[in-house]
Order: C-alpha cells, then structure tokens, then sequence
C-alpha cells in the first residue's frame, strides 16, 4: 500500500513538533526516518497510528483520504506500530499476547485456543520469524519479544509497518535477525517505515531516507549515494565529527578499585565472577559486551544498588562495599543510568526536578529540610542550556521530552557534579548524532580534568571512540582487558561473542 | 518480593500493581481540565442521576426541585447552615489530607477509620484525666495526643509494609477493625468509661481541653469550632511539606517512579513509614477534633465513616491539599444540607450518600465523564509510546 503524509501539522504547548510534513512511503519498500532529537519523527508516527489527532494535513492511503478517531481506526486501515517500549504481559504466553485483545472465539464466546495458536503459528512461519507460540514472554530475549510485537501487528492485517528505533536495544547479532526479517516483510510488499538514529542502519537497509529538522522535512537522500557524514550534516545542519578528537590520557591515582566483585542472584547464579580491575583518574574505561552479560549488575555493583555477594569495592582508598547508593553519591560518584525512563527521571517530574533528583537533598538546593526553589530553577536553566536540552522549558515535565533531550537532561545533571568518578551506561542511546558529538566531548573533556570514567556500552564504536583501556565482559566475568589503541574490533567482537579466551 | 541494599537495609521491591498505577494517574493529572473539569462534571452529572433517582421513588419534578432548594439551603443558604458545613467538613479536610499525602507517596491508606478512633481516644484520654489545667497548656496536649493516637496506628502498616511487604492496603483494613473493638472495649474499661453507667461511653472531656466554639459568642447553635483552624494549617503544611522540602519531593519521588527514586538514594523504607506516620496523625487529628470539638466525649462508633469519606475526599481532590478542601467542603455542605433535605423536603439523608457515591464513581472514571460530555480525558493519552522516548 502506499502511504502519503500530506502537510501534517502538530503543535504542542509552546513546541511545533511537526510543521507541514509531507512524505511517501511505498509498498514493498523502506523508508528511514531520521532527524535530531525532538525533530518530530515519534509525534509524526504517532499522528499516523492514531494516537494524535494533527491540527492539519491528510494521511492517504492508496489515495484514500482517511480520518483516524483512534489507534483502532489506523489498524483497521492497515498500519501496524512497533513499539519501541514492547507493550507485552510478560506472564502471558506468546500467543496469548499476540491475540490479546483480537481473541477468536468459538461459539459462546469460549476462546479457541486452536485457532489461536494455529493463526499464530502460521505467521510466524510465513515470515520467518521462527517463534515458539507456548513459551512465555518474560523467558525470551529482547530480540525475540520484539518479533512477537511483529507477529501482533502482521495478525490484525498491518500491511504498513512503523518501527520507532528497533534497533536500540538490539544486540548486534539481532540487528542483523532483524534487517533479515525487514527485507522479508518488504519482499511481501509491506511499506516499512523505520526510525532511527544510526546512520549507518539507514543507509544499510533504506530504500529512500527523508530527514526531519525542527518538525519539517529538510531533505531526501539516496541510500545508495549519501555517506553518514552527509546525513549527519542534513539532520543537524552543520557538519559533524563522527568521532570525537582526543589526546593520549594521562592516566593517575586509581580511584574505583574492585577486587574479586561476585554477585549471585536470589537462586545462587552467578551474575558476576570475581571481577577485577580499576579506574585511574584521567581514563576512560570502556566496557564492551553484548547486552545482558553482566552490565547492569557492574554498574548497579559500583552505584551501591544491587548488593554483591563477595568482594570488595574501593573509592578513593575508602572500602566503599557496605554503603548504600547515598553515601556512594555523597562520597562523589556520578551515575548515568542505563534504563532513562524507568531510573534515570520521573516522568510526571518538571525538568527542573529531575535535575536535582538525586542531589536535591545538598546544599545549594537545600537548606535543611527546605528546598531553595530559586536555586534550583537558576541552575536547572543553565543545565539546559549548556547542555542543549530542547524544548528549554523548566517547567515542562520530563515526560514531554523526546527521548534524546531526557537522555541529554540526565547527563546533564550527572555531569554538572564535580565528582571523581562518572559512571555511563549507554550514554548516548538513542541519541542524534549531533548531541553524541556534545555528550563525547562532554566525557573526554571530564577525564582531561582529570576525573575517572566507566562507560558501559554495547555499541563498538562508541566503545572505540572513548576508550583509553577496554574491557570485555562475557558471562558475567571479565574476560578481556585491552588497550585502545592496539585493539581492533573484530578481536573485541571475539572477545564478546565469548569466543576467543 | 524484598531487596537487600549493601548496607544490609532491606527494601522492599517498588510497588508496580494496578492501585499504584490507577493512583500515580489520579494524582499526577494536574492540568485544569483533568483537575477542574472532570471533578465538577462528576458533581453535576452525580445531581442530575441524584434528581431522577428521586424522581423514580415518586416525586413530581416539583418536589424534587424543592428538595435540592433544602439541600442548598441547609448548606450555604444561612449563616448557620454554613457553620453546619464547615464542621462536617473539618474532619474531612482531614482524613483526606491523610489519604492524599499517602497517595502521593504511593500508599493506600485505607486505614483512616481506624487511625481517626485512635486518635479521638487517645485526645478523650488526656482530655478528661487532666483537670485544673489551663486550657493553653491542656488543649495543645489533648489534639497532639490525637495526633500522636494516629500516627501510632499508621506507623504500623508503614513499617510491615517497609520491611516485610505486606501490603497496606490489607494491614490498614485489619488495624480498622482492630481500632474498632479496641475502642469499644476501652469504653468499658474503668480508665474511659463514664461513671454510673452501663453503655460504653467515656468521660467528657474538660472544658480546658474542649476546642472553643469559633462562632459561640454569636449563636450558641453554631458549633464550628477551632478544629477548623487546625484543619486549615494542616493543609497549608502539608502543602509546604509536598511541594517545598526534601521530605516531600522524596515522597512524590517514591510515589510517582520508585525505581528511580532508589536510583537517586532516596530510603523507599523511609518514606513509606514516615508517610504512613503523617498519614495516620493527620487522620487522628480528626478524631481528635470530633471528640474536643464536637461531641465532647467518646462512644462507639464515633468515626461515623469519617475515615472512609476521606478517600473520597481525596479521590475528588486530586492529592492537592487544596482540592482536599474544595472536596471536602462539597462533602460536608451535602452532609449538613441533607439533614435539612430530611427535614423539610421529605427525602432521606441516604440520598446524599448515593450522591457522593456516584461523584467518586465518575471522578475514578474519568472516561465515562468524558464519553458524556465528549470532552477529552488524559486517559486516552496514557499510552503514547514514543519509541526510546516513551
Ligand atoms: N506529549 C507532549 N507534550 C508536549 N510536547 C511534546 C509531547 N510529545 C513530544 N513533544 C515535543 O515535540 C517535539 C517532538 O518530539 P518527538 O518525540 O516527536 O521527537 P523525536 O524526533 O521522536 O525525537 P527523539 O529522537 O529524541 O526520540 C519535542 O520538542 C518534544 O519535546
Ligand atoms: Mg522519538
């Protein structure tokens, strides 16, 4: 089906987040989308799937003119919205999800169970999407939930399909899974639209590219021409450096140290194995490892929110094992957490807010138990515009902020600290390439005053652009510790798979 | 389900079941049209069913109408009516400031009934065993007796459900049930009860410890009193404390995303018992106002619901210590007026209730309000996913 977006046109209080976007999108091919934070792509998808209504502009379908009341009138014209944040009930099987709410029943509104499964499985089959219908969605990975939501979307008759950053949250390898299934979809003449912020994605898998700027469209390009860089220029509309310049870092003191970290989980398992190793102030330490091998408990070890089972942890030659996340944060550990929407803000919190949420209770913010609320609102006005937050409106809450300008709004309060010790996860996920530049910038610039940096991250390149030394985890262990300039990433990505040892 | 933080406190794993959803919705909704609109469109549509109820057992349209008149009256329509309202209203404005400022911090209070006959025992208890007392000295000490009553109730559930999990909606309904025949049983105890008499009903309260009529030297049938007062700095400090210092940012925190809250150090522990300690004296504090202000002793059954209308109250309040006294007055203005509804216009004073019933119904679903009167309610944008931004 071919889908046009004429003249669409949303405003929200005080931002125009889309402004007369007009685009096509064609059967049996893919769109990208792209565009810098807060450029308008999600509030575009979701005028398009129902859940905003514009203030202006016509969505056409085979040259249809229709009107969606609501999300059920979009899947009913055959659009299908792969969201990002899956909406599944982890306890339910994969079928069970996938029929919720389209249940085919028998006779006496009895559910036919058969039939479900059945359904279920002949699509998963059809597409090749190679899902187990009995088995329960909390016991698969991200990966494969995300073919469910697939499988949700193809079974109510979806023949134009939206992804909004699929790829985020995807290991490598389910990346390529996943590029394998699009070009299936679009040899089955479905009109894809895929979002992202990874150039190299778009290029990689796109057919056209439109790129959004402000809430308009600013340009086209072809796939089979354009380079990152010229893309990265259309989207921010400057050129940009992909990679950040730094000097050799003259690593000193150490100031995290662990010793044999083990940490079991409520069974006995392991989630890590006696891991060691240490940050000096003026490195960056790269963690590299495939989602899931341990990262989170590393970070939640060291930020004192997850207890460890053995070891010790050392900051600034202080034991710091038994303090709890408070005191780490007093005795001077800044955190960047991975998970933004569910540790790093509150939604229903003003920006200003979550820019002191965790250090509200110090001075200047406090005095006693009082909040200074003038203090708060100067410094959080400096933050956001320092740190390039948009919309700059304090008062707005965090949960009206696109995901890149959270994500920059949590650095921003994480880096503001001047602390010894900044610990990243996934620093720049779901970030444009525009605020990557800023936010790497912003940690190189950290450990040339010398302070010492952990980034987690399961992109490679990221790991490769900031890193002094890398390590690779594996299994919840460490099983690689590199310098940066003498690895490579295929040696690194071995390391990963858990293949060479 | 309990985690373990590494300094060896246990915290309990944040509260994601539906009531902490439906909740954190209800209170976090503060633009005007979900905190204005769809309250006073639950008001009106509840008086309209209200009238055709009346209607069906009977009443001509006329009669029906002079029974509204009544209830208009007998709330707003005289100087004495008005002070009818501010005293049902009182002891409202306290037990849903208590159930608001537990749901902000995520919790249910559930428990305001039982916490409210602590407290009005506990204030009875000082207020008659201490005579020759100055009244400066005697009332201060009789309300925060109430006070203290309360808060003891409440800390209970707080602390099972800070250190065991157990679910504070279950703990404050067992504490009900234990505050009621606690009571009845002190009522017959030597220490409360009345002398020469059989029935449980306690001592009165001293003067030095009764709070003073606010309109008596005017009309001696005016029984607002300085419960009132109390009342109303209460909400400011509430207020103050919710929005102004750390403490309350850290139960807003707790009650909107605890997960984030344990990110940023805040004791989710903490916040729960200290919450439920506030929550629990504020409702005693009512009771305490009942038992100075009001009815000058104790006796079964004192609470009279009280507890349990401040959910309401707080429902139709949004959380916002100021909507607590919009709602609270509208509560008490129903409840003085449908005295005199059923008095001069002959229908029954369970009409009200069938009243506040329906506002709450409507208030809880806002969508139906808004399938109504087709104006837009947040419910329909609750589930925007943005992709990494959602
Ligand atoms: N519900 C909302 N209320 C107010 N403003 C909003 C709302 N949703 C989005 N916006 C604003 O609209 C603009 C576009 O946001 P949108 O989420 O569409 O950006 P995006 O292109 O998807 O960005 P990202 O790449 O960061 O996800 C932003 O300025 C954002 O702050
Ligand atoms: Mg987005």
């Amino acid at each position: 089906m071919e889908l046009q977006l004429k003249g669409i046109t949303k405003q929200f209080p005080g931002v125009l987040a889309n402004d007369d976007v007009t685009l096509t999108a064609r059967s049996g091919k893919v769109l990208a989308l792209i565009g810098e934070n807060g450029a308008g792509k999600s509030t575009l998808m979701n005028v398009l799937s129902g859940l905003y209504h514009p203030d202006a502009g016509e969505i056409i379908i085979d040259g249809q003119v229709q009107k969606f009341d609501d999300p059920g009138d979009a899947i009913k014209a055959g659009i299908g919205m792969v969201h990002q944040h899956f909406m599944l009930v982890p306890v339910f099987s994969v079928w069970e999800n996938v029929v919720l709410g389209i249940e085919p029943t028998r006779a006496g509104g009895v559910l036919s169970r058969k039939e479900a499964r059945r359904e279920v499985k002949e699509i998963s089959e059809r597409f090749g999407l190679a899902v187990d219908p009995d088995v329960l969605v909390e016991d698969i990975p991200v990966g494969i939930q995300q073919r469910v939501e697939i499988i949700k979307v193809l079974l109510r008759g979806a023949k134009i399909l939206v992804f909004d950053e699929p790829t985020a949250v995807l290991t490598p390898q389910e990346v390529e899974e996943f590029f394998g299934i699009v070009a299936e979809l679009k040899g089955r003449g479905a009109t894809i639209i895929f979002i992202t912020h990874k150039l190299k994605e778009a290029l990689a898998i796109a057919d056209d590219i439109t790129v959004l700027r402000g809430g308009k469209v600013v340009g086209h390009a072809d796939p089979a021409t354009a380079t990152p860089e010229d893309l990265a220029a259309m989207m921010v509309g400057r050129d940009i450096e992909l990679v950040v310049e730094k000097s050799e870092a003259e690593p000193g003191a150490g100031v995290l140290e662990l010793a044999d970290v083990t940490m079991l989980d409520d069974y006995g398992r392991a989630l890590l194995k006696d891991i060691s190793f240490s940050v000096r102030a003026g490195e960056i330490v790269g963690v590299a490892g495939i989602q899931g091998n341990g990262q989170t408990e590393l970070v939640e070890a060291i930020t004192g929110l997850l207890p460890i089972s053995r070891g010790r942890i050392t900051f600034e030659g202080k034991d710091i094992t038994r303090y709890s996340p408070r005191d780490r944060h007093t005795a001077g550990i800044a955190h960047v957490p991975e998970d933004r929407n569910h540790m790093g803000m509150i939604g229903s919190f003003s920006v200003a807010e979550n820019l002191v949420l965790d250090s509200y209770y110090a001075q200047p913010f406090s005095r006693g138990i009082r909040l200074q609320g003038d203090v708060i609102r100067d410094s959080a006005e400096a933050l956001v515009e320092q740190f390039d937050v948009r919309p700059p409106i304090i008062s707005n809450t965090g949960g009206a902020l696109s995901g890149g300008n959270a994500q920059k709004m949590i650095v921003a309060r994480e880096f503001s600290r001047d602390v010894p010790l900044v610990v990243c996860a996934q620093p720049t996920r779901g970030i444009d390439v525009g605020s990557i530049e800023y936010i790497h910038e912003q940690i190189v610039k950290k450990r040339d005053e010398g302070k010492a940096i952990l980034i987690v991250s399961t992109e490679l390149d990221e790991i490769f652009a900031l890193s002094d030394r890398i390590l690779v985890m594996y299994d919840g262990r460490i099983v690689a510790e590199l310098k940066a300039s003498e690895a490579t990433p295929t040696e690194v990505g071995l390391y990963m798979a858990g293949r060479a040892a | 389900m309990s985690l373990t933080s590494p300094d060896g406190k246990t915290t309990i794993e944040p509260d994601d079941s539906g009531w902490a959803t439906f909740f954190r919705r209800l209170t976090t909704a503060t633009d005007w049209k979900t905190g204005l609109v769809i309250p006073a469109l639950a008001v009106l549509t509840a008086l309209i069913i209200g009238a055709i109820i009346i209607m069906l057992t009977g009443s001509s349209l006329q009669e029906t109408l002079q029974a509204y008149w009544a209830l208009l009256e007998g709330s707003v329509g005289s100087l004495r009516a008005i002070s009818a309202t501010l005293t049902e209203a009182t002891p409202l404005i306290l037990t849903g400031l208590s159930v608001a400022i537990a749901f902000r911090a995520g919790l249910f209070n559930i428990g305001g009934e039982g916490q409210l006959l602590i407290g009005g025992m506990t204030a009875v208890l000082v207020g008659f065993s201490f005579t020759g007392l100055p009244w400066f000295i005697h009332l201060p000490m009789a309300v925060a007796a109430g006070f203290l009553g309360g808060a003891v109730w409440g800390f209970v559930p707080g602390f099972l459900k800070a250190k065991t999990g157990a679910h504070e909606v279950i703990v404050t309904i067992m504490m009900n049930y234990i505050a009621i025949y606690l009571t009845g049983y002190l009522l017959k105890t030597a220490l409360f009860q009345r002398e020469g008499r059989n029935d449980p009903i306690s001592k009165n309260v001293e003067e030095s410890a009764q709070l003073p009529k606010l309109l008596g030297w005017f009309d001696s049938a005016m029984r607002v009193h300085l419960g009132l007062i109390i009342a109303l700095i209460a909400v400011v400090l509430v207020w103050w404390l919710l929005f102004r210092t750390t403490t309350g940012f850290e139960f807003r925190a707790v009650g909107a995303n605890s997960h984030a809250a344990r990110y940023a150090g805040m004791s989710v522990t903490k916040v729960y018992i200290l919450v439920m300690v506030i929550a629990g004296g504020l409702a005693g504090l009512a009771g305490g106002g009942q038992v100075l202000g009001v009815l000058d002793r104790a006796s079964p059954g004192f609470s009279a619901g009280l507890g349990f209308d401040g959910i309401s109250v707080a429902l139709l309040g949004r959380s916002n210590p100021f909507g607590v006294v919009a709602a609270a007055l509208l509560f008490g203005g129903l409840t003085a007026g449908g005295q005199n509804m059923q008095a001069t216009a002959n229908v029954g004073i369970d009409l009200v209730s069938v009243i506040q019933a329906l506002i709450i119904i409507f208030v809880a679903a806002p969508a139906l309000i808004g399938a109504i009167y087709r104006v837009k309610t947040d419910a329909s944008s609750t589930q925007i996913s943005q992709g990494w931004s959602s």
